[in-house]
This record gives structure tokens, C-alpha cells and sequence, in this order.
């Protein structure tokens, strides 16, 4: 149902930025920002900050609607909906019952928070919560207190230009800001887990860039796409833009499933992978690689390969899923909404040329030794750097009309 | 001629027609082929997905493309009574759906599910507290559809969507066929699980239905065959009549607020005028707020509605007894006699509705049309 009971939306922020000391400010700007960008298809809310607190007034929108887009602002770790009363006993105890009796979970026992901001209100906190139990009590035959574990608290904050009062909390997606811990390049697969590993170090707080390895015409056109439509998706978490780096890798697969190493293509592969994406990295001023191994997932993901493959770079390799399980995975990529896109059916770089018995645990020196035999390896890399388009996504708010094609005639 | 059908079908918009045909010029390639080719015409019906998402407030993958209303109804209702029959063997619908979805709840029953019909009131309405006493432990599905396609009443989804929103087990399927484009539809905020939409009541082309299925529930297909529409349902996509329907949505969605007050102006303007004729009975509600603004719906009891229909036609005027879909039938109207229990009252329905291009004249010109041939049928009434 969508209720327009509620004034405005209280946020709060993360406990980890709490602790940031003098960052805070810097942070609570930050999110600020982010949630008057997720809040843009809705002009008439408005973002406010004052004493550490920020909050949304809702000036008519439903609160649903403003939920949906808060849900996925990182840094935001709760937000409660919050009904205005006048500064009047009775006004505050009317306003508190409704507040309570739109609330829809499950609630046989409660309590009553008073806080009393403005001293010069007639009653103090004490016997406010008495006053406003006693009515919502009244309302609700088979209502109890409970002071130690209530189902619901009903929190009363009176201040001299009213009282604000509200029950839910609801969880926000936590962590950093978008952005407030620097930047990473995400290797984005196509597969299930790379999206993952990228909404987890979006969340916590680091800028993306995607980095994807195309071989056409042993991958498709569709694949490039699908990975397209997965970097439009995490587009969603970021500040407004995402660049997405599409790597041609056919010549560097090609050699290596030339190379008589067979067992050791995946381990090659991932190796130039990392070392041109170091490149970029150097690039785009990036510190560190984000991947979507998940330890023992696949020959790949072994900690032996993981090992071998790991050393071609010196950057910092972050891997968010390293310890998850496939089905915690799955379930965060149908949250994220890159599940549908993930599973389609093309083939990418990753699944291509992949030997019927895939070395688990690589040997570093004959790895090395196989990649030293590759005359021109080193000018490949060179070359697949050179020639990488980076394609810049922006959200539609954020990108300028562009001219109308035959295509958007139809729509 | 003047035409006020438009619950059976609507005249497509003119940028509908050149969409189809130069997209079918265009992107005749299978959309589920994997050349490039293939690949745009699928983009297309992508994107067309991904508007009527937006139209929505839904996401793009909940959606399905279906060759129609009755399609949409029958994969939604059969679909999932199959799909979850180990959950409970329990159906409720209304005595006054469209006959896709009440044919296909008798078939259900055929295939050994029980199902509940509910009534409704002399306005046409069907009671909240009915259907909470008719819920039981092995209830899986609820049907209610959202306007009546005969008289246009207006269910109370919202509410509906309320009292089952504390039952997980028990799916709410909605159909909007008459609803979208005219009245505001709230997917997510009635708690709606599936909706059924047909794109050529809002002046699309035929052969497109839509349909809604929430993430995580997955309708048993009906039709069995390819890999498409997420192996919901097989056949090549329509390309051209799919992204031409798309279109069709945008424009009757966006308009439909300006629209609805110029329709709810021309229905009370005609209700005023029929009110003059005593030989007449509306049927449905006068009031605004439980009425779709598109339809107007009234009884002459003693006279065959065919009769009316062809002598409305000889003046220039196209109406329609009963829907479409039942009115070959010469039996009196299910949805008349569920709400009158008045076998003469239903025996003799006629349904006005009418579309974005009628005007206050139009109403007046038909009102006198219907005046004049009431006037000259009188004396061949019926009087049993």
C-alpha cells in the first residue's frame, strides 16, 4: 500500500563512519550527495542535513516510492519514516498512534522513547512515555509493554518546531559511500560472480571501473552486450558514470591455445589478463583489482592457481566472494538484478578454450617459462592495451539527449 | 460512422501503424537468432520490455510478451495453479470475469482444482469481506479482475491486495485488460503478483498481451516449444507488433490522467441523457469513483439487445452487446445476472465505450440516436 502518512524519512548513517573522526564530515557530505542523486526522479523531496542528521522531507511522495531508491545508496545503514506533530500533547499522542498503527509488522508488545529536545515543552520525557503509551495502549486492546525487548519502539524527538515521531527502521545497504575508499577496476566476466564482487566493493566504497576481455569472433557480439547491459546495472550504484574497458584479447588467447601448454591456458590467460589490467589501472590512477574468485569455485579459483595467477601483478587484489558460497552469490546477483542478464547463454573469454582437465595447481616456472617462449607475448599486452575502447555508461539523468534516432521514433 | 466499441478493440494510433510497418521492414530477423541481425530485432523487444517496465514501476525481466489478453489470463491462471497445485488445490475468481479467465478456471476445475465464484453487488462489485471468509489454508490463487469488460465496474484491487499481503502462499493475479491506459494501476503498491494488459485496447496492434510475473514465481508454460520470454512462453517474438505495442502503452499511459477526466465528462453526460428514457436501466455505478470512465453499460429490459445494436447501426453508430468474446452466445449475460439476478435485465445489454477522440457532440448525437430508436422499438416490447 502506499501511505502518505509520513512527512519525511530520517537516515542514519553507517557506525563505520562513526568512527572516522574527522572524516565524518567528509563522508556525510558525500552521502548526501548520493542520496539527492538516487532521490532525483523524485523533485519534490528534499535532502536536508542538520546537526549530524540527515533526513529527506517528503513533501507529498509516498514513502515507498522514496524507500525503493534509499535501499540501495551505500554508506546509508537504516532510515526510519517519520510523521511531523504539532508541539501539543494531544497532537503528539494522535500522531503516535497512527504512526504505530502504520506500522505492519507483527507487534503484541512495545515501548514508548521520549526524547525531549526543546525543555520548554510542559511534560517531561518520563511522563510523556506514560502519556503516550497510555493512549496508544487505550487503541489496542491486546497491546503490552515491554521495556527490555519490545517488538516496536515508538521514538517521540520533540523539538521547538515540532514532533517528530516514527517506529520502522528499515535496513539501508550499509558501508562506505560510493567512492569514499578510492578506486578499483573490476574485472566483469559476464558471468554470475564478477557483478557480485563488484556491487560488494561499490559498497564498500570504492569508485569502479570495469575491465572486460572480448575474443570475437570466438565470442560473440551478444556477449559484449550482455556484459554492456551488467555495467549498465552496477551504473545504478555509482555517482551518475561508469567506464567500461572492452580489452581485445583473440590474438593473446589465440597463441596460447597454440601454445602445447593446453592444461595451462586458463592460468596464462588470467596472468595477461592481470598484467593488462595493471595497465590500465596505472592509467586510470587505480590501486587495486577486483575480482569475482570465489576459492575452489574452479580451476582458476584454487588457492595453487589463485597463487600463480595472483603474481603476475603487484596491485592488490581484492576478491569480496573468495569466501561465499555459490547459493549466497546467486541470491546477492538477484538482489543486485544482474542474475537474469548473468545467466544468458553466451559464451565469453573465460569459458572459451577451456582444456577437458584444467591445471588446479600450476607450476610458477613452467608458467613463466611457457610465457617466456611466447616471443612477442610482451608486445601483445602492449598491443591489447592500445587498442582497449573504453566506453563511457552515464544514467540517463546524467547524459545529455542525444539526437533522435529511427530507433527511438518507435518507442 | 461513429465508433464506441472501444473495450472490444480500439482504433491503432497512427504513429502505431508506421512503427509496425517499418520495423517489419526493417528487423524481420528472429530475434532469438544469434547474428547480428538477430541480435537488434531482440534489443528491440528488449528495450519495448523495458518501457513497459518503466511504465509500470516494475523491472524489465518481470515482464512477459504473449499473443494477448486471453493468452496472458490463461498462462497466468493455469500457469500457476499447475505450477504450485502441491501448495493447495484452492482457487477464488468472481462470477463476473471476462471469459478467459472464468473458461479457463472451469478447465482448472476439470483438472481437479475447487474453485470459488464470487458474487458481486447490484453495482457490480465484489466484497473484500467475502472473499477473506471464502480464503482458506489451501488457497494458492486469487483472480479479481480489475474493470469489468461489460458494465466497467471498478474492483477494489487495493484493498484486496491488502488482505493478501499477509498470505505468501496465496498469488494475486489481476486482469488489467481493461484498466491500463484508463485508470491508474499499481503493481507493487496493491501487492499484485500477476497482471494481465492487452495492447490493442489502447490502441495497439492485436496479438499482443502482456503479462506480469513477479521476480521468483515461475507459471508452469502453456504452450510448449522454444526458450523464449525466459521459457515462459515459446513461439519468435512479434518484433514489429511488440515494439509498436510498447509505444501504444506509453501514449494511453501518459494521457490517460487528461483522458480520464474528458471520459468521465462524457459518461456523465450520457448517463444524464439515458436517465431521460424510462425504458432504460443502467447497470453499474453512476458515481465516478467505482466506475471505469470509459464505459457506459445499460438493460432494455423486453428487447433484445441485437435488435438495438443493428438499429444503432443503421443510424450511423457502433455499440456492442455484452463483450466480444461471449457475444455470439444468445444466452443472457453471466455478469448481468450475477449482478441484477434479473434474467429480463440480462437478457438485454448494451455497452457504450468510447476513446480519446469523442467529443461532448458525439455523446449528444448518440443519445438522440438511441432516443429515436427506443422510440421506435416501443412498441414491439416484450412484456414477460
Amino acid at each position: 500500500m502506499s501511505s502518505h502518512i509520513y512527512d519525511m524519512v530520517l537516515l542514519r548513517l553507517g557506525s563505520e563512519i562513526t568512527i572516522k573522526g574527522k572524516n565524518r564530515a567528509r563522508f556525510e557530505k558525500v552521502l548526501a550527495d548520493h542520496v539527492r542523486r538516487a532521490l532525483r526522479p523524485f523533485p519534490k523531496a528534499v535532502v536536508k542535513q542538520t546537526y549530524g542528521r540527515l533526513y529527506v522531507e517528503l513533501n507529498g511522495n509516498a514513502y515507498e516510492e522514496i524507500a525503493d531508491a534509499l535501499r540501495d545508496v551505500f554508506g546509508l545503514v537504516s532510515f526510519s519514516p517519520v510523521k511531523r506533530a504539532e508541539v501539543d500533547l494531544e497532537s503528539i499522542q494522535q500522531t503516535a498512534l497512527a504512526v504505530f498503527q502504520a506500522n505492519k509488522q507483527r507487534k503484541d508488545t512495545f515501548k514508548v522513547t521520549v526524547k525531549r529536545g526543546w525543555k520548554q515543552f510542559p511534560h517531561n520525557s518520563i511522563e510523556m512515555n506514560h502519556l503516550v503509551a497510555s493512549h496508544v495502549l487505550r487503541a489496542t486492546p491486546e497491546l503490552k509493554v515491554d521495556i527490555r525487548n519490545p517488538q516496536v519502539d515508538l521514538r517521540v524527538d520533540i523539538q521547538q518546531s515540532g514532533a517528530y515521531i516514527y517506529c520502522d527502521v528499515e535496513k539501508g545497504a550499509g558501508g562506505f559511500p560510493y567512492g569514499a575508499n578510492g578506486k578499483g577496476l573490476l574485472l566483469l566476466s559476464g558471468g554470475i560472480d564478477s557483478p557480485v564482487a563488484g556491487w560488494l566493493g561499490m559498497r564498500k566504497g570504492l569508485q569502479l571501473e570495469a575491465v572486460h576481455f572480448h575474443s570475437y569472433p570466438f565470442t560473440s557480439e551478444q556477449a559484449k552486450e550482455k556484459v554492456v547491459t551488467l555495467a549498465k546495472r552496477l551504473l545504478h550504484f555509482t555517482n551518475g558514470k561508469l567506464k567500461l574497458h572492452l580489452v581485445p584479447f583473440t590474438d593473446i588467447q589465440t597463441s596460447f591455445a597454440q601454445s602445447d601448454q593446453e592444461r595451462l591456458i586458463i592460468t596464462l590467460m588470467r596472468r595477461a589478463m592481470l598484467r593488462i589490467t595493471e595497465k590500465i589501472a596505472a592509467r586510470e590512477s587505480a590501486h587495486a583489482i577486483v575480482t569475482g574468485d570465489s576459492l575452489g569455485q574452479v580451476a582458476s579459483q584454487t588457492l595453487g592457481s589463485m597463487n600463480v595467477i595472483g603474481r603476475a601483478t603487484s596491485l592488490p587484489i581484492l576478491r569480496p566472494l573468495v569466501m561465499m558460497d555459490k547459493v549466497d552469490i546467486i541470491q546477492l546477483s538477484e538482489r543486485i538484478g544482474t542474475y537474469e542478464t548473468s545467466i544468458l547463454p553466451f559464451e565469453d573469454c573465460c569459458t572459451l578454450f577451456v582444456p577437458k582437465s584444467p591445471a588446479t595447481n600450476p607450476n610458477l616456472e613452467i608458467v613463466e617459462a611457457t610465457e617466456a617462449a611466447i616471443a612477442n607475448l610482451d608486445a601483445m599486452i602492449e598491443e591489447a592495451v592500445k587498442n582497449t575502447v573504453t566506453v563511457v555508461l552515464r544514467s540517463e539523468e546524467a547524459s545529455k539527449p542525444a539526437p533522435e534516432s529511427d530507433e527511438d521514433r518507435w518507442f | 460512422m461513429l465508433y464506441f466499441d472501444h473495450c472490444a478493440s480500439t482504433p491503432p494510433h497512427e504513429d502505431v501503424i508506421q512503427t509496425i510497418a517499418e520495423v517489419m521492414r526493417v528487423h524481420y530477423a528472429n530475434p532469438s537468432s544469434i547474428h547480428q541481425a538477430g541480435a537488434d530485432a531482440g534489443n528491440l523487444i528488449e528495450r519495448a520490455r523495458g518501457l513497459i517496465a518503466k511504465l509500470f514501476r516494475t523491472k524489465p525481466e518481470e515482464w512477459v510478451f504473449t499473443s494477448g489478453g486471453t493468452e496472458s489470463n490463461n498462462l497466468a491462471l493455469m500457469g500457476a495453479a499447475r505450477q504450485y497445485a502441491g501448495r493447495g488445490k484452492h482457487l477464488i475468481t468472481t462470477m463476473i470475469e471476462h471469459a478467459s479467465v472464468y473458461e479457463t478456471f472451469r478447465q482448472l476445475e476439470r483438472e481437479g482444482f475447487d474453485v470459488t465464484y464470487l458474487p458481486v453487488d447490484e453495482q457490480g462489485r465484489v466484497s473484500v469481506q467475502a472473499l477473506e471468509a471464502a480464503l482458506t489454508d489451501e488457497t494458492i490463487l486469487v483472480s479479481v479482475m480489475h474493470v469489468n469488460n461489460e458494465v466497467g465496474s471498478v474492483q477494489p484491487i487495493a484493498d484486496i491486495g491488502r488482505l493478501l499481503a499477509g498470505r505468501p502462499k496465496t498469488l494475486f493475479h489481476v486482469d488489467a485488460v481493461q484498466s491500463v491506459g484508463k485508470l491508474p494501476v499499481d503493481i507493487a503498491g496493491w501487492g499484485i503478483d500477476l497482471l494481465s494488459g492487452s495492447a490493442h485496447k489502447v490502441r495497439g496492434p492485436k496479438g499482443v498481451g502482456i503479462l506480469y510475473v513477479k521476480s521468483g514465481l515461475k507459471p508452469a508454460p502453456i504452450l510448449h516449444g522454444g526458450e523464449q520470454e525466459r521459457s515462459m512462453r515459446p513461439g519468435t517474438s512479434n518484433t514489429p507488433a511488440i515494439v509498436a505495442s510498447a509505444k501504444a502503452f506509453r501514449i494511453a499511459m501518459e494521457e490517460a490522467e487528461a483522458r480520464s477526466s474528458q471520459w468521465k465528462a462524457l459518461r456523465s453526460r450520457l448517463i444524464g441523457r439515458l436517465n431521460g428514457m424510462p425504458e432504460l436501466v443502467l447497470n453499474g455505478s453512476a458515481e465516478s469513483d467505482s466506475a471505469a470512465p470509459h464505459i457506459v453499460h445499460f438493460s432494455y429490459p423486453g428487447m433484445k439487445p441485437e435488435v438495438i445494436v443493428h438499429a444503432l447501426e443503421q443510424r450511423g453508430f457502433v455499440v456492442s452487446t455484452k463483450s466480444a468474446c461471449s457475444s455470439k452466445d444468445d444466452k443472457p449475460s453471466r455478469v448481468i445476472l450475477a449482478m441484477s439476478g434479473d434474467a429480463r435485465r440480462s437478457a438485454g445489454g448494451i455497452r457504450i465505450s468510447f476513446g480519446s477522440e469523442h467529443t461532448e457532440q458525439h455523446i449528444d448525437q448518440l443519445a438522440a440516436a438511441i432516443r429515436h430508436t427506443v422510440a421506435e422499438l416501443k412498441p414491439m416490447e416484450r412484456r414477460n
